[in-house]
């Protein structure tokens, strides 16, 4: 038995490591406290509600959330605006409807069950607004990257001066982290951009830290229902392995042979 | 098997049972008898078992949800991710369930490998069992093109790109898989059905193979054939069964903390962007599960032979049972075999995290050298070594194992059981 978890332990890290080692890379990422990391993970709220602040002040003129709804806003596990706060969010949008009977399409302040407003009608629009690059939508973005939560903090946090040997074009950036280190999107905080209602400063690690935690819920809206579920679930099957265990025991100790 | 004695005892049963004989099925899998002395690396058939179901019963749901087409597909996943009741749990467990599934068929695989379970007379389980493994390598390939995301699109046209190294007709194979002249919403549409289908394949196999192996009964640590039923033998049920049960739930412990606590650790970021087929990635690399055989592809230099290579690493294990030219089974009593496989084991990892890696420099020439040993084992080392080496004496029974039986045992027994026929 205990041979037989040593082994499946060695191989299991073997596998872990060599994913892991694929994983890194050169430039070291910053990080920060992310309460959501660990098996008891959690959401901060007032983060959360600070980091849709700074994601409609500052990364909405641009970037899209479009599998997020108004609804979202006030559901379990998120940022938990009460139902009359997001639908206030709501209908402070202007969303495109229609036909209508007269076959014209309309704008209507926005509802709870709506996605979220879109910065442009379309990918040629967004891309032409911005230098040929398009924003890419944010829903599940620190998903997509590499890196995830830490990833997107380092690029919000690593506009530099390029080096010297560096020569950019005209509305290209040098960010330290970002893959290639260009990138086309101009140093998005700065310090005292927004001002939150909550009164927390609003220095730019603290903007990047809300919004990369806003992001991190829009990504995974469920995350923490999926630890509270994970952690009863793993327990359950600990306990019933032991009573599995012993009753395994009392079975084989009918024939006197070692299990 | 042959003989059965079994009678219902109501008269119900009985009447049933002489017409449609379950019940009789279901005596002889409770009865079966199982070598006493199996140890928990035998428990992965039954993970296997379960692995199968999960991802029939989960796959099912998620089909239910999914819309199998290019401009939907990955929203449709999304929405599963976000809107459907406990729809993040269901698509986590069926995508780290395929993960779970490779894990435990390759520890299945290596056990067999190192107790030379697949040598006579096992070899049609084996066959089957390297045919499930492929079914399963197309199942998963296919279904981590469902999702549409950049490496779906790039992994599914990488790979049926292998297809144009066929000479003459190549090209049109595949535009004929693609349904057009590049992987499209034709490819996707079937590739979801192809998805659907060959896990009902799968289970129809993993019952001939649970079949073929009912006839000479499991293999064991010793590797010596054992009388049945005997003294050696315990019954499936409850020995085997519980034994088994307790082996899955720390299996699914595993399982469980990868589905809650990490649950994309195993897949790509890459996955999580919308297919662009104007936007290559920076590097195309396979699930995890694939990658020995990725590096073998890439290790030669010219696209068809690399192709051939690759398969031929598959297909070489069906021949397995007849390059492998020694009596004894287990490596246990086999020293020199016993250090050919974990230099094996240890090539195959290799292999796999150079597969991870860029086919370039030191990368590629470790990938050459891996794919030359791992061939060179099959081809060379085996066959050789079952004439060369000396083996450590067999014991005559498994209750018995420290009693030194003839360094011929098995040879023996099958020379005494074919003169008692």
């Amino acid at each position: 038995m205990l041979r037989f978890v040593k082994h499946f332990s060695l191989i299991f890290f073997l596998i872990f490591t060599n994913i892991v080692n694929s994983a890194e890379k050169s430039e070291k990422l910053l990080t920060t406290d992310w309460t959501f990391k660990g098996p008891f993970g959690k959401f901060d709220r007032a983060s959360l509600q600070r980091g849709y602040q700074v994601y409609q002040e500052v990364c909405a003129s641009c970037h899209s959330l479009k599998y997020m709804s108004y609804r979202n806003l006030s559901e379990e596990g998120g940022p938990e605006f009460s139902v009359r706060e997001a639908k206030a969010i709501a209908a402070s949008f202007e969303i495109p409807d229609g036909p209508n009977p007269d076959g014209e399409m309309f704008t209507r302040p926005g509802r709870l069950s709506d996605k979220f407003a879109m910065p442009y009608a379309n990918e040629q629009e967004a891309k032409l607004a911005n230098g040929g690059a398009y924003p890419p939508d944010m829903s599940v973005l620190v998903k997509a990257r590499k890196g995830g939560v830490d990833y997107l903090y380092s690029v919000l946090l690593g506009y530099e001066e390029p080096p010297q040997d560096i020569k950019l074009d005209d509305g290209v950036y040098y960010n330290k982290y970002m893959y290639g280190n260009k990138i086309k999107m101009p140093a998005p905080l700065s310090e005292g951009l927004v001002e939150y209602a909550d009164g927390t400063s609003a220095t730019e690690q603290q903007m990047a830290k809300d919004v990369v935690s806003f992001l991190m819920w829009t990504a995974e809206p469920h995350l923490e229902q999926r630890h509270k579920i994970g952690f009863r679930a793993i327990i359950y099957l600990i306990i019933l392995s032991i009573l599995v265990y012993f009753s395994m025991k009392k079975i084989w100790s009918r024939i006197e042979t070692e299990v | 098997m042959s003989e059965h004695n079994y009678q219902p005892k109501s008269k119900f049963g009985k009447w049933f049972n002489d017409r449609l004989p379950l019940l009789t099925l279901a005596n002889h899998l409770t009865d079966y008898p199982t070598p006493k002395n199996l140890n928990y690396w035998w428990t992965f058939g039954g993970i296997l078992t379960f692995c199968l179901i999960t991802q029939i019963i989960t796959g099912l749901v998620l089909a239910m949800h999914y819309i199998a087409h290019a401009d939907m597909a990955f929203n449709s996943v999304e929405h599963i991710m976000r809107d459907v009741n406990y729809g993040w749990l269901i698509r986590y467990i069926h995508a780290n369930g395929a993960s779970m599934f490779f894990l435990a068929v390759y520890i299945h695989i290596f056990r067999s490998l190192f107790y030379g379970s697949y040598k006579s007379p096992r070899e049609i389980i084996w066959i089957l069992g390297i045919i499930i493994y492929l079914l399963m390598m197309a199942a998963a390939f296919m279904g981590y093109v469902l999702p549409w995301g950049q490496m779906s699109f790039w992994g599914a046209t990488v790979i049926t790109n292998l297809f144009s190294a066929i000479p003459l007709v190549g090209e049109s194979i595949t535009t004929w898989l693609w349904g057009g002249y590049s992987v499209d919403n034709p490819t996707l549409t079937r590739f979801f059905t192809l998805h659907y289908l060959i896990p009902f394949l799968i289970l129809g196999l993993v019952v001939l193979h649970i079949w073929a192996l009912h006839i000479p009964g499991n293999n064991n640590p010793i590797g010596i054939d054992i009388k049945k039923p005997s003294k050696e033998t315990v019954s499936f049920h409850p020995y085997i069964v519980v034994k088994d049960l307790f082996a899955l739930l720390l299996f699914t412990i595993l399982f469980a903390a990868f589905v809650f606590y990490s649950p994309n650790i195993l897949g790509h970021a890459d996955n999580y962007i919308e297919a662009n087929p104007l936007v290559t990635p920076a590097h195309i690399v396979p699930e995890w599960y694939l990658l020995p055989f990725y590096a073998i592809l890439r290790s030669v230099p010219d696209k068809l032979m690399g192709v051939i290579a690759m398969l031929s690493a598959i297909f070489i294990l069906a021949a397995l049972p007849w390059l492998d030219t020694s009596k004894v089974r287990s490596a246990v009593f086999r020293p020199l075999y016993k250090q050919f496989y974990w230099i094996l084991v240890a090539d195959v990892l290799i292999l796999g995290y150079v597969g991870a890696m860029p086919a370039e420099g030191l990368y590629l020439l470790v990938a050459r050298i891996g794919t030359a040993y791992y061939f060179a084992h099959f081809l060379i080392i085996l066959p050789v070594l079952g004439k060369i080496e000396k083996t450590s004496p067999l014991p005559l029974s498994i209750t018995e194992p420290i009693m030194g039986g003839s360094l011929n045992a098995v040879p023996t027994r099958i020379r005494e059981n074919s003169q008692k026929l």
